[in-house]
């Protein structure tokens, strides 16, 4: 297993290594320079930024000068805020993101698992089509669109929620509901197929015939194998729900590192936008490392396969 | 004898979109204490379904037990509540499956499959009951009992997850052992492993068996009674000498004849022509009348009673009306009957001389 993760982590780094890379040069691509739409700076000003931030450098210098400060964990200043640590600000802003992700994916899994639970043990009835309809609903309805309807109705016109903002409990609801409904609709479908396909198995049946009850029978055989394939599609979630996050910080203007990232693009800001990409993928690779060794954890098959015997 | 088990006129049916599949049509049979009964016939004949109706385990909706009583003691099974049910499911009746390399669960530990049975049924905690698992490993012949219970089913070969299901199934000491095809999964030198276990065991235990098969090579080494089953209904039942010796019943006759054995040249092996009967819409009269080449007109019309060939042989078959012309088997099966003699081993084991 120790040998395992190892291996991993080593992979990790390269892969970690190529998004930089990628990065920095799609960077490079985007139009504008971070200080020629600031009609504030003089000419001399820009020309003496540029210098400053070494952005008269050939890209392949400035390839090589981001790539070494990187490696000693130095992330660069900010252009636009006063030379302010690209560090600091992501330790500012993840705070609301955090919270919003973590409270999200909590919701959204114990939820999805719930109806998917209860849809398979009540196949073909009104809880499994209730369930259902609303998975198609979470899949198909992007979270945006959630996201404006219930401003409108929840907060506008019925004034229960606050339409935007972040300060407190109440404002974390309506962004929580628009970014779960993806997760909650991915598992419960999920979750129902698994179901219905391990109640069908041979060991099922011997679970029962040792004269187990039916929610021993469940809890102990069913739920946990039917899991196993659920930490599979945790991975690619949790990386669907940062993204999604981005869109729903700006909606509902939350100070999170979404909301700056996506503004660190529209600037320019080159520092910020290296820094939040690689602070993202950072996530996605650990998290994808976490789903398998997870996985590992629970299915015994896969722990020998990968390790000793 | 003491009857531990008695099913009379047992019918189950699964309703399918088609209509009702009558899948089991009035089947009576008796299990004495300490003897192993074999039920025989084809697939779809219904056997599985009745031993899985004694366990109350057919899935309900789709199926369900429409008549009849399964007397277990002075209970009737087809009545209990399902928490009664779960009681005796495990602890006084167990069941072995076919495939043991699905009928374990491939997340949990072997020893922790055996010691469920025993913390639900025996009241012990999981000290005693993981003693009680090493031990019952080391009774069905898994050597290194010790370290192979915290072991996972993918650890194992099919032979021995095959031991591991019927330490699961004697855990608790059942009256009754349902084994439902328990050898057809593994290969031949293994079958013959898990047969003498299964034989030993009963001698130590004095569990009655209930064996399920379409296999007569197994049903002639381990069998004390024979059921014949054919489209949900008994045709013949006897001991197993009467059924190999003096069969009556024209399907009996036809199974017996499909076996190969090693004298038996390429011709002997003799198929029943046609294929069972469609259960949505069962035949009037004898279901096997369309692939018998011995029906009479009243085949058609009547469905046989059981005559009583001797106070423990009965068949299902007009031919044995007393105004029936009298009809001997084909020449070639009643040559098969002698090459089968169990008095004459075929295979030797090391504790003396068997037939396989």
């Amino acid at each position: 297993m120790g040998r395992y993760i190892g291996g991993r982590v080593v992979s990790m780094v390269i892969t970690f290594l190529i998004i930089a890379s990628l990065t920095f040069f799609l960077m490079k691509l985007l139009p504008g320079t971070p200080f020629n739409n600031q009609e504030k700076l003089s000419d001399a000003q820009i020309v003496q930024l540029n210098e400053k931030y070494g952005l008269n450098d050939p890209v392949a210098v400035q390839y090589f000068n981001y790539m070494t400060n990187l490696l000693t964990g130095d992330l660069g200043v900010s252009f636009q805020q006063d030379g302010r640590q690209v560090s600091t600000i992501i330790s500012e802003r993840i705070g609301p993101s955090a919270y919003l992700g973590f409270q999200s994916l909590l919701v959204g899994t114990i939820l999805g698992l719930f109806l998917g639970i209860i849809a398979a043990l009540r196949h073909n009835s009104f809880w499994d089509y209730g369930t259902m309809v609303i998975a198609v609903l979470g899949i198909s309805i992007p979270s945006f669109v959630i996201a404006g309807l219930m401003q409108y109705w929840l907060g506008v016109k019925w004034q229960l929620l606050p339409v935007a903002y972040w300060d407190g409990f109440a404002y974390t609801i309506m962004p929580t509901i628009a970014i779960a409904s993806i997760v909650v609709a991915t598992i419960a479908r999920f979750m129902r197929t698994e179901m219905l396909e391990v109640l069908g198995q041979d060991y099922i049946v011997t679970a029962k015939a040792k004269g187990l009850s039916s929610t021993a029978v469940v809890i102990r055989h069913t739920i946990r194998n039917a899991s196993i394939p659920i930490i599979t599609i945790m991975g690619p979630l949790v990386v669907g729900l940062m993204t999604g996050t981005l869109v729903i910080e700006r909606i509902f203007v939350i100070p999170g590192l979404g909301e700056k990232f996506v503004n660190s693009i529209l600037t320019n800001d080159f520092p910020i936008i290296m820094g939040t990409t690689l602070f993202f993928s950072f996530l996605f690779i650990l998290v994808i490392l976490l789903v398998d060794i997870l996985y590992g954890i629970v299915d015994p098959r896969i722990r020998l396969a990968g390790g000793k015997e | 004898m003491e009857r531990i088990l008695d099913v009379n006129d047992l019918h189950v049916s699964f309703d399918t979109f088609a209509g009702e599949v009558k899948a089991v049509r009035g089947v009576n049979f008796h299990l004495n204490k300490g003897e192993t009964l074999a039920i025989v016939g084809e697939s779809g004949s219904g056997k599985s379904v009745t031993s899985k109706a004694v366990m109350r385990l057919i899935p309900d909706p789709p199926g369900r037990i429409k008549q009849g009583e399964i007397k277990f003691g002075d209970r009737d099974l087809s009545k209990l509540p399902e928490k009664e049910m779960q009681k005796i499911r495990g602890s006084e009746i167990s069941m072995i499956f076919q495939d043991p390399m699905t009928s374990l669960n491939p997340t949990m530990t072997v020893g922790k499959q055996i010691m469920e049975g025993l913390i639900k049924h025996q009241n012990m905690n999981k000290a005693e009951a993981k003693e009680r698992a090493i031990e019952l490993l080391k009774l069905v012949g898994i050597p290194d009992a010790e370290g192979r219970v915290t072991q996972y089913p993918h650890q194992f070969s099919g032979g021995m997850r095959q031991r591991v299901v019927i330490a699961i199934a004697l855990a608790c000491n059942p009256r009754v052992l349902i084994a439902d095809e328990p050898t057809t999964a593994l290969d031949v030198t293994i079958q013959a492993q898990i047969l003498e276990l299964l034989k030993d065991l009963q001698e130590k235990m004095g569990t009655s068996i209930i064996f399920i098969t379409h296999d007569l090579g197994v049903v002639a080494n381990i069998a004390d009674r024979v059921a014949v089953m054919y489209a949900g209904k008994i045709v013949e039942t006897g001991t197993v000498d009467e059924i190999f010796y003096n069969p009556q019943h024209p399907y009996t006759w036809g199974l017996l004849g499909s076996m190969p054995s090693l004298e038996a040249s390429e011709e002997d092996l003799i198929a029943i022509p046609g294929s069972p009967p469609d259960l949505l819409d069962p035949p009037k009269g004898d279901a096997f009348a369309p692939r018998n080449p011995y029906a009479m007109k009243i085949d058609t019309e009547m469905e046989p009673p059981l005559f009583k060939v001797t106070e423990t042989h009965y068949a299902a078959t007009w031919l044995l009306h007393e105004k029936a012309p009298k009809v001997e088997p084909p020449e070639a099966i009643k040559k098969r009957l002698r090459g089968m003699a169990p008095d004459e081993p075929i295979i030797a084991t090391k504790d003396g001389e068997r037939n396989v």
